[in-house]
């Protein structure tokens, strides 16, 4: 029996372990996939809100802001890449002035800071490829981009250091409510809880309506994106929205925290739950779109297009709370955008009821600070030298593109909730990120992970079971094992 | 700081054949860095044949070729480092690399010869819709899996793109036992040579679909089909036309791309018909002593013609090292006119020209019957009858030193294709 | 007569190839622009040959596979008699460019030889 078991290892369920480790109880994270950020959290816009967007008085527009104000001592404190770029909204006709002022008014009511409106002249200046038409624009400083794999694993990493138990390839199907616990039933077997986090995206709200009468209804709600070379990174140096028009939303330019220049996404409404396939139509959607934001993006420079989707609940509102009617159950659901922002407040806010509920006291010694992977390139020389000096992993490049190195991988593999799938080394160190998208490093890859993992090549998969990557050996017939 | 007179980035038949001209030039302190485990490059995957037949005059497999030019190397002791990746190349030649021995270092090079090679246009790059299940491949990592570790990728496949490689792995996949349903060309003609659509797919029954792409890609963790459709003039699929293909691989044969990262961080000029640095006559870059060959400067189809043209530059850097290179006088640009896409050099310093120049270049649509012409200003010097041009396969003109010499106010070589 | 259309294979040209024949006797060769071409074209409609490049298994050596081809052509209709062949062969290394892989594969009279050296 834990005290309590979150369903899910994104973003929100792992800022939740991770707070929740602080205290003393029994956590234990179960992810239905093979690794943790492999949902909604995996595929998004790597942006940290400053807070303007969402409706005053909401609960959205409380964590978003508390979320970006944490951000960056969270990011010192787990290790994780962060920088704060500043975003730009454009207003692109007189007419839509009023709708610029609002937005400024919204996001001082939330307590954004540092918001100004500037000029045509002043826009420019900073971002020389936005369209020329733009009349002003929305300056929000405190808008940063962060790396989401990583935010997501660092506090993943440090929840598990902190005592949280993780279980993946285990996915809930069904609750039974008992004397004061729930039973969890997977289909790796039942396990107990006294409280349950539904902290599934996608799936939130058909876990929720098992085991309450108040329905919730979330849609899968798909942003298609580009994601190009770092050639092109610094083509905007701001996160640059659009203000909403007549003529509707329009897309965003960002350069990522990797130095890549992403340019998305679109909002389709689908059925599926995994339904993570790029259109054709999206993607036009997208070119055609960026026109009237960013004018003669170098799409040539593309290296991958993908999709995420957004765990939309009808009423657009982040839902954290207990079940009314399935009491130690404790929703952490419809978080979509700002979602990722606002995860670390997410986390405290879940750790919050969940103390209450249980009477939880604080760990005495909890260990907040968690050290990232090694990055060989973001030492001095000298610190670079020695470390492949004792171990000479670090000076052998796998991946030429993003120049990964076999130590990096090997450290990816080795960690507490170490990688266990091309993806999963991929998110963590970055392998096939670049522009030649795996094609020479794959192979390389898959030989370290079946090595590590002690398993035949024919097992190393993709993202989990059913994505294994080779069929078999050549020669087959004569051929007895490896 | 170490330092050599030359060195080559890349051991692949670029970096060999150039680092054998240079020292049969007197070129001794040379050192080739290759970032694989053995020299060669691509070709110790190339198990097939056809290699050589200009350079050897027999037909060779891939390794057997590279393994003449490795011999080469070694019997002239010309210093090798391998499982060494460059990192960075100054513009006044500081080379700067990393390897498991030595961790980051750097060392001066008299003269640096660029030969990275290429790469392949990835999924991504081409915009395929779909999900992004395991199980999609370029042909080229698909080759290496199976012709050198001995792995099948798959065993029902689709292939996209009939360059060279995805046809030779339409074959190899059939060898090996997998089942390949199809090729599918965008474009209405295939990016290969006639010999592979015959020895790889006619002889084994795989249809060519010329004029189709993927259009949807399903499978959410091993790829289980493929849409393929029929696509209009202007490379869009025609609605109606979807056909669905149950397949759990497919590869990818659309392009190769010169790897050009370390020279344009280096400032050297790529061109943006090649991707590859903009060379002169003597293959050397806009950066002084910075020269280029092979792969890296524009995609070849035959390993013969980056033997000659890598010769070139090790000839070229010795002299340039020997201070026997002159200094580069008078340019005159080469224009790739009608109907050519681009040409390799394109600029031309008369006064260090050699007797005579071979002008590589491609032409942009597949002609039959039409003229191949070079033009020196308002005259024309060449007007050759070619009964097939296609974009697949290169062209090579050789223009004499005397030409030029005759006409001081020579303001551009224009190379082009004409009707009549 | 029949007229025949071939693309030769002889080299990367790939000189568009007409054959004439009547009753299965060669009247013509057209189209080839060398005598590869048409001893090629001849070989095809008679009796087509390949050559067949493939891997073996490689044991004690720093390669699972090494290359492999035949030494020359091999009928058409054996080639994949020959591929299930080098199923069977496995090598122990080092290897070396020209070792004979196999002598004589499916009493083709061709041996396989090794194309790469690997230590």
């Amino acid at each position: 029996m834990y005290d309590i078991l979150i369903i899910g290892a994104g973003v929100s369920g792992c800022a939740a372990a991770r707070e929740l480790s602080r205290l003393q109880a029994s956590v234990c994270v179960v992810e239905a996939r093979e690794d943790v950020c492999s949902g909604t959290s995996k595929a998004n816009s790597g942006l940290a809100h400053a807070g303007f967007d969402a409706r005053e008085g909401s609960l959205m527009a409380r964590l978003n802001v508390e979320g970006s104000r944490i951000m960056e001592s969270l990011s010192e404190e787990l290790d994780f890449p962060y920088r704060r770029n500043g975003a730009l909204v454009l207003c692109l006709s007189e007419e839509d002035r009023p709708g610029l002022e609002t937005l400024l008014a919204r996001g001082r009511a939330n307590g954004v800071e540092g918001l100004e409106i500037l000029s045509r002249e002043q826009v420019l200046a900073r971002e020389p490829h936005v369209n020329p038409g733009v009349t002003a624009a929305l300056w929000a400083p405190s808008a940063a981009i962060i790396c989401p794999f990583e935010l997501n694993l660092a506090l993943a990493e440090n929840a598990a250091e902190n005592g949280v138990v993780f279980r993946f390839n285990t996915r809930v199907t069904g609750f039974s409510p008992m004397e004061g616990y729930w039973q969890i039933q997977t289909d790796q077997g039942p396990l107990e809880a006294k409280c349950v986090v539904n902290a599934a995206g996608v799936y939130a709200a058909q876990l929720h309506n098992l085991v309450s009468q108040t329905k919730l209804h979330i849609t899968p709600r798909r942003g298609d994106y580009y994601l190009l070379d770092k050639t092109a990174g610094s083509y905007v140096n701001s996160t640059i929205f659009q203000l909403p028009t007549k003529y509707g939303k329009g897309v965003l330019v960002t350069p990522t925290v990797h130095g890549n220049l992403l340019v998305g996404p679109t909002a389709i409404d689908i059925d599926d739950p995994e339904g993570t396939n790029t259109t054709r139509e999206g993607l036009e959607e997208i070119s055609r779109k960026v026109e009237s934001t960013v004018t003669g993006i170098p799409f040539r420079e593309t290296i991958t297009s993908f999709a995420g989707l957004r765990a939309h609940e009808d009423g657009h509102e982040f839902i954290i709370q207990e079940v009314e009617d399935a009491p130690g159950f404790f929703d952490c659901a419809g978080i979509e955008s700002p979602g990722l922002t606002a995860a670390p407040a997410i986390g405290r806010m879940v750790a919050g009821l969940i103390r209450d509920k249980l009477a939880l006291e604080e760990k005495a010694h909890f260990q907040p600070r968690r050290k990232g992977i090694t990055d060989p390139w973001a030492l001095s020389p000298q610190e670079r030298q020695a470390l492949i000096a004792r171990e000479p992993d670090y000076g052998q490049i796998i991946c030429r593109c993003e120049n990964v190195t076999a130590g990096q991988i090997l450290e990816a593999i080795r960690r507490p909730l170490g990688a266990r799938s091309l993806d999963g080394i991929k998110r963590r160190v970055r392998p096939g990120m670049g522009r030649c998208q795996g094609g020479f490093c794959s192979p390389k890859v898959m030989e370290l992970l079946a090595r590590e993992l002690g398993i035949g090549l024919e097992q190393v998969n993709k993202c989990g079971p059913g994505s294994e990557l080779v069929t078999g050996v050549t020669k087959e017939a004569d051929y007895e094992g490896v | 700081m170490k330092g050599y007179d030359l060195i080559i980035i890349g051991g692949g038949p670029a970096g060999l054949s150039a680092a054998v001209a240079a020292w049969d030039a007197g070129v001794r302190e040379i050192l080739i860095l290759e970032r694989d485990q053995e020299l060669g490059g691509i070709l110790n995957q190339c198990i097939h044949n056809g290699f050589g037949l200009h350079t050897f005059q027999e037909e060779l497999t891939g390794p057997e070729y590279a393994a003449r030019f490795i011999d080469k190397v070694r019997e002239r002791n010309i210093a090798c480092l391998l499982d060494t990746m460059v990192l960075e190349v100054s513009p006044d030649r500081v080379v700067t690399a990393v390897n498991r021995e030595q961790g980051v270092f750097q060392l001066r090079a008299g003269a640096v010869i660029l030969a990275m090679g290429c790469r392949e246009r990835p999924r991504g790059a081409l915009n395929i819709p779909g999900h992004r299940p395991a199980g999609i491949y370029t042909a080229g990592t698909a080759q290496r899996l199976v012709n050198m570790d001995g792995w099948m990728p798959g065993k029902e496949v689709v292939i996209l793109g009939s360059g060279d490689i995805g046809l030779i792995m339409a074959r190899r996949m059939t060898l090996e036992g997998a089942h390949v349903r199809l090729v599918a060309e965008l474009m209405s003609y295939s990016g290969g040579l006639k010999r592979n659509i015959v020895q790889c797919l006619e002889d084994y029954g795989i249809p060519l679909r010329l004029s189709h792409t993927v259009v949807d890609i399903h499978g959410k963790q091993r790829l289980t089909g493929v849409t393929i459709a029929q696509v209009d003039e202007n490379n869009r699929p025609i609605p109606g036309t979807e056909e669905y293909h149950p397949c759990d691989t497919l590869l990818l044969s659309c392009g190769l791309l010169p790897e050009n990262e370390l020279s344009r961080a280096a400032g050297v000029t790529l061109s943006p018909a090649t991707s590859g640095p903009v060379v002169d006559e003597a293959l050397e870059t806009n950066l002084e002593g910075i020269f280029a060959c092979g792969n890296v400067l524009h995609v070849h189809d035959l390993v013969d013609y980056v033997t000659q043209e890598s010769f070139e530059a090790g000839r070229r850097a010795a002299a340039y090292l020997q201070n026997r290179l002159p200094s580069r006088g008078r340019s005159v640009p080469v224009k790739a006119g009608e109907g050519v896409r681009y040409t390799v050099p394109s600029v031309v310093h008369p006064d260090r020209m050699d007797d005579s120049l071979t002008l590589r270049f491609r032409v942009s649509g597949v002609r039959q019957g039409a003229f191949l012409s070079v033009w020196l200003d308002g005259e024309r010097i060449l007007h050759q009858r070619k009964p097939v041009l296609a974009p697949a396969e290169m062209e090579q003109v050789r223009i004499r030193r005397s030409e030029l010499e005759k006409r001081p106010d020579l303001s551009a070589i224009t190379v082009c294709i004409e009707e009549v | 007569m029949e007229q025949r259309a071939l693309i030769c294979i002889g080299c990367p040209m790939g000189c568009p190839i007409t054959v004439t024949l009547d009753n299965g006797e060669i009247l013509r060769v057209e189209g080839n622009s060398c005598k590869r071409g048409d001893t090629y074209a001849r070989k095809e409609v008679t009796h087509p040959t390949r050559i067949v490049t493939s891997t073996v298994r490689l044991s004690n050596a720093s390669a699972p596979v090494v290359s492999v081809k035949t030494a020359g052509d091999i009928p058409k209709e054996m080639i994949f008699p020959v591929m299930e062949a080098l199923k069977a062969i496995r090598l122990s290394g080092p290897v070396r460019v020209g070792d004979i892989a196999a002598e004589n594969i499916c009493g083709t009279g061709v041996d396989v030889l090794v194309t790469k050296n690997v230590t």
